[in-house]
């Protein structure tokens, strides 16, 4: 890979220049490099990081089923790496024009990793530096341990779309009001509400007296606050300290739990896995915001290219050339979602709405569809409210919230939907839906999520490790079950299950059924227990 | 219907048939429908792409980045290792993770491309959203535009044979290779990894070399004919790196310096040319009653047989390919083979007998060893096999090898299929057991379970 020459690099720092004026905040530096096929190659199962570790499965082309699962929580190639400094990818033949709208878009994602909250975390290290160090450890771990390494990367991977990146990340965000005693949240959050079931005003009346110590006595408010309590609980110090020293603390994520109490990764011979582990985990959650804002990230880029791109003295005469690529990035597809043109329609609908003071209860409350349509207060608020969201939202706080009726109607957005035609064997396309409710509900549908899966401490016993599944109307994709559970069960060291949900039968209904206009059977669901154990998996029902 | 159809079903009727194979039979008549070929669909308007709002970034979208196309050679450059590790796996008691990518790009005439990868997935626990995807209610997406709620705004063909299921093949335009070589290393993989018992030699091996001159080779600097194409696109290099191209909208060719090395011409050389050793027919039923996941399966495992064939046979093999309804024909290549689409009755017999008549007017059995692989999903019109039988003995006379697949509908009961009667009951597997094989499998089958397949039919 090179970088890009200097008259090239001399346009990006123009970009920079203009960037910065209308608004954009990032870091000085950039590096931009030339990649080819054969660059690409290579980058694209590593995530387009180039220092990322090796591991066998990036040899191998994965290209069946594409589309039963998601490889990684992220998009196959991209422009720009969320890296100090950041580096962005170019095709080796573009023209200057294409370039300096590439930039301005390059510039917003910068921008927008460098400002989200949903990045926090990766602010305050370089990746490739990171990566590069892991690449070493696992490589001298290799000439080691030879493939067991490798089995413990496949383990680890299995697993690591389950990590608690909102967990990690509300730990960045803390206030910084040093250590919370575990003591008060014992007595307040468990002991009081579940071993004593105090009424709530009695509830009410100790939070009160708890202010009150502080108020009166400040730094040694809890001291006196617990004299009273154990003089009126004499029990309450000797279950605190049961409570305490007992059992494992169910909140965190799998793999963090598999760290901390799996007694056959913390023996000697095998205290090498954990740095595997984490090297696995720290690259999962370093990926987890890329993919939660697809839709802000690429309409945010989009809203910029198009802004600067067309106030740029530099290229003129080439806004046909710019029009007609811009059209193909962000046109709305007559069937299908592309996330560069709801994302970039929605910021700009956004500002316009905020620029009129449309985002406020006076407007909402309006039913007159007449004054809804001129009602305009001068606010002038829209670039004010456009970098709050690109601050502050995901992109499920971003369509949850901004996805309404008006938006809809303005773009002519309805949700698609498919039945099948079998007198003449083909899938019919209809309008299902332009209501603003069942069009969020698709965009929704449509996003990553990935199960909610956590070890239940309460049940986790004999040595045998319990995991439960909640259920949010999927099911899990049956035919990875076995092996991702057999992974489990490898670095816990012993029998693993999991409670999951499963379709409990599935009516087919004959096609006469469908002609008659009769409605879709409702599924019925069963919950299941599966066993992985000496590598064997068995399945039980539960209910 | 057409009104040959129409007679020779007459003509079965009055043999009598059974109130359950007439409806059958109508069922596909009512089909209808003709064979030509199917639209080899590039990027579909309703593609729902593999990981939908992930699946492109900016180097695809802005800059029209290709997705990387590994050449072939890269990824088989590391297959024994992988397949090393793969066994090395089952030794600490893993289950294998490898599979053998078969992936088919048919180009017309002799540009046909199988490209064979190996694969592998990474299991985790994931939402699996396809578990609606049979039902309407599957495929919800966004739309914008006019329309009605409740109007159709397009339509879509219901995945038949050719779009074999599998993705791309990670190699697009450009990346031409032969079916042959590709082929001949998924034979490999297959002898390799599953273990396939080799053939016995029958016939008479005559590994006649014979040599060809063909001016395909390029040579820079000097050679027979001047490739303008090739030379041209080398002085483009040259100039681009020289920085005289200014600007690509208005190319000066007059400060264009021509370098002695960006002459491309194309020189004489010597190509082997084999005799070929053995005559493999694939004959594939694309009947009505073919439709969607039958075909899909039958033409998977004969790839899978024509490559291994390949293998075992050093290249020395010659394909030919027959396609039948009611009437059998030849089609010139895979390509034909792959993508006819399904339509008409059924009658194995006409098959059978234009292989038959192929062999004796141009003597093969002379010279080649000759294998019949016949795919079909079991239904025939011709009850009780009374025209079928005779041909397949006289078939059974210079074969080396009869294989039948049958892939099943799921619908009907299994092991009740009108060819799987006949020719259990004809005693014919007993007799010649290491002539004719008949593998019986669901039309859902897996990949595992083709392979499997194969080997009861080649063992």
């Amino acid at each position: 890979m090179e970088l890009i020459d200097q008259h090239t690099k001399n346009i990006m720092e123009g970009c920079k220049e203009r960037a910065r004026q209308a608004g954009l905040r990032f870091q000085d530096e950039t590096l931009e490099y030339i990649v080819t096929n054969r660059d690409l190659l290579e980058l694209s199962p590593k995530l387009m990081i180039p220092t990322l570790y090796d591991y066998w499965v990036h040899d191998v082309e994965v290209l069946k089923e594409k589309g039963r699962y998601e490889l990684y929580p992220h998009n196959p190639y991209e422009t720009v790496i969320n890296t100090r400094p950041a580096i962005s990818f170019y095709n080796d033949n573009n023209p200057d024009w294409l370039n300096v709208m590439i930039f301005y878009h390059v510039l917003a994602h910068i921008d927008f990793f460098q400002n989200n909250l949903y990045f926090r975390h990766t602010w305050d290290f370089d990746l490739t530096g990171q990566a590069l160090s892991d690449k070493r450890l696992i490589a001298k771990l290799r000439s080691e341990k030879g493939r067991w390494v490798d089995y413990v990367i496949e383990f680890a991977r299995a697993i690591d779309n389950l990590v608690d990146y909102h967990g990690e990340l509300s730990a960045v965000h803390r206030p910084g009001v040093g250590v919370r005693s575990r003591r008060l949240d014992y007595y307040f959050d468990l002991f009081l509400q579940q071993v004593k079931k105090v009424k709530i005003s009695e509830y009410v009346t100790e939070i009160e007296r708890y202010n009150q110590c502080t108020r009166e006595y400040r730094e040694q408010a809890e001291q006196c606050f617990f004299a009273e309590v154990n003089a009126r609980y004499p029990e309450f110090e000797a279950m605190f300290e049961k409570h305490r020293g007992g059992k494992p603390d169910g909140r965190k994520d799998l793999m963090q739990f598999l760290l901390e109490h799996s007694e056959f990764l913390n023996k000697d011979e095998n205290k090498w896995m954990l740095s595997v582990i984490q090297v696995i985990r720290k690259t999962s959650l370093y990926f987890q915001p890329q993919i939660r804002t697809k839709f802000m990230n690429e309409g945010w880029a989009s809203y910029w290219h198009e802004k600067l791109f067309l106030q740029d003295e530099r290229i003129g005469g080439h806004e046909v050339d710019f029009a007609r690529v811009h059209a193909g990035v962000t046109s709305l597809p007559r069937v299908g979602l592309n996330p560069y043109a709801i994302g970039m329609r929605l910021f700009q609908h956004l500002e316009e709405m905020a620029d009129k003071g449309r985002l406020s209860n006076d407007y909402q409350r309006l039913l007159d569809a007449d004054k809804r349509k001129t009602f305009d207060s001068k606010a002038m608020k829209g670039q004010q409210k456009i970098f709050e969201i690109r601050e502050n939202l995901s992109d499920f706080t971003f369509i949850n919230t901004y996805v309404d009726q008006d938006f809809v109607d303005r773009f002519r957005l309805f949700v698609v939907d498919r039945r099948l035609n079998e007198a003449r064997m083909v899938w019919q396309y209809y309008v299902k839906s332009r209501k603003a409710g069942d069009y969020r509900e698709m965009l929704l549908g449509s996003l990553y999520h990935p199960p909610v899966i956590r070890v239940d401490t309460g049940r986790t016993r004999d040595g045998t490790l319990c995991l439960v599944h909640r259920f949010e109307g999927k099911p899990l994709v049956r035919e990875f079950i076995a092996n991702t559970m057999m992974g489990i069960e490898f670095l816990w060291g012993g029998p693993v299950q999991l409670e999951t949900s499963e379709v409990a039968g599935t009516a087919t209904r004959p096609p006469s059924a469908r002609e008659r206009g009769e409605k879709e059977p409702e599924i019925a669901w069963r919950r299941v227990l599966y066993e992985m154990k000496d590598r064997k998996l068995t399945k039980l029902a539960i209910g | 219907m057409n009104p040959k159809l129409a007679r020779y079903f007459a003509e079965i009727k009055k043999r009598g048939l059974s109130p359950q194979r007439e409806a059958l039979i109508r069922a596909e008549l009512a089909l209808g429908g003709g064979h030509g070929l199917r639209e080899v669909v590039g990027r579909e308007e309703f593609a729902t792409s593999a990981l939908g709002l992930y699946a492109d970034g900016d180097l695809s979208r802005i800059q029209a980045m290709t997705s990387p196309q590994g050449s072939y050679t890269t990824n088989v450059r590391s297959l024994d290792e992988l397949l090393e590790r793969d066994r090395q796996r089952e030794k600490d008691g893993f289950p294998r993770k490898i599979r053998v990518g078969r992936l088919i790009k048919p180009g017309k005439g002799d540009s046909g491309k199988v490209v064979v990868v190996p694969t592998t997935v990474e299991e985790k626990f994931l939402h699996d959203s396809a578990f609606k995807q049979e039902q309407e209610g599957g495929g919800a997406s966004g739309g914008t535009g006019e329309g009605e709620e409740g109007e159709v705004i397009g339509e879509q063909p219901v995945r038949g044979p050719g779009e074999a299921g599998s993705g791309s093949a990670g190699q697009g335009e450009g990346g031409g290779h032969e079916v042959e070589s590709n082929a001949y290393d998924l034979g490999r993989i297959l002898t390799e990894k599953f273990e396939l018992p080799n053939l016995k030699e029958k016939g008479k091996k005559r590994s006649l070399s014979r040599y060809t001159y063909e001016l395909t080779d390029k040579n820079r600097g000097f050679g027979q004919v001047l490739d303008k194409k090739a030379t041209l696109r080398k002085i483009l290099e040259t100039n681009i790196s020289l920085g005289n191209l200014p600007d690509l909208g208005e190319i000066d060719t007059t400060r264009f310096l021509i370098s002695p090395d960006d002459k491309v011409y194309r020189i004489l050389s010597r190509e082997k040319d084999y005799e070929s050793q053995a005559m493999v027919f694939f004959v594939r039923d694309y009947s009505g009653s073919m439709e969607g996941k039958a075909t899909e399966l039958v033409v998977s495992q004969h790839v899978m047989i024509y490559s291994w064939l390949l293998y075992q046979y050093e290249k020395n093999v010659e394909s030919r390919f027959i396609v039948h309804d009611t009437d059998a024909t030849e089609v010139p290549d895979f390509y034909t083979y792959y993508n006819s689409r399904v339509a008409g009755g059924t009658r194995v017999a006409a098959a059978y007998r234009l292989v038959n008549e192929i062999v004796d007017k141009e003597n093969l059995v002379q010279d080649y060893n000759i294998y019949i692989f016949h795919g079909t999903d079991g239904d025939d019109w011709d009850t009780g096999g009374k025209e079928v039988l005779p041909e397949l003995k006289a078939m059974l006379r210079y074969a080396n090898r009869v294989g039948v697949t049958i892939a099943e509908h799921i619908s009907g009961p299994s092991h009740s299929t009108e060819v799987e009667r006949y020719l259990k009951s004809s005693g014919l597997i007993e007799q010649a057991s290491n002539l004719l094989r008949l593998d019986v499998m669901g039309e859902d089958a897996d990949e595992k379970r083709v392979i499997e397949g194969i080997k009861s039919l080649i063992s």
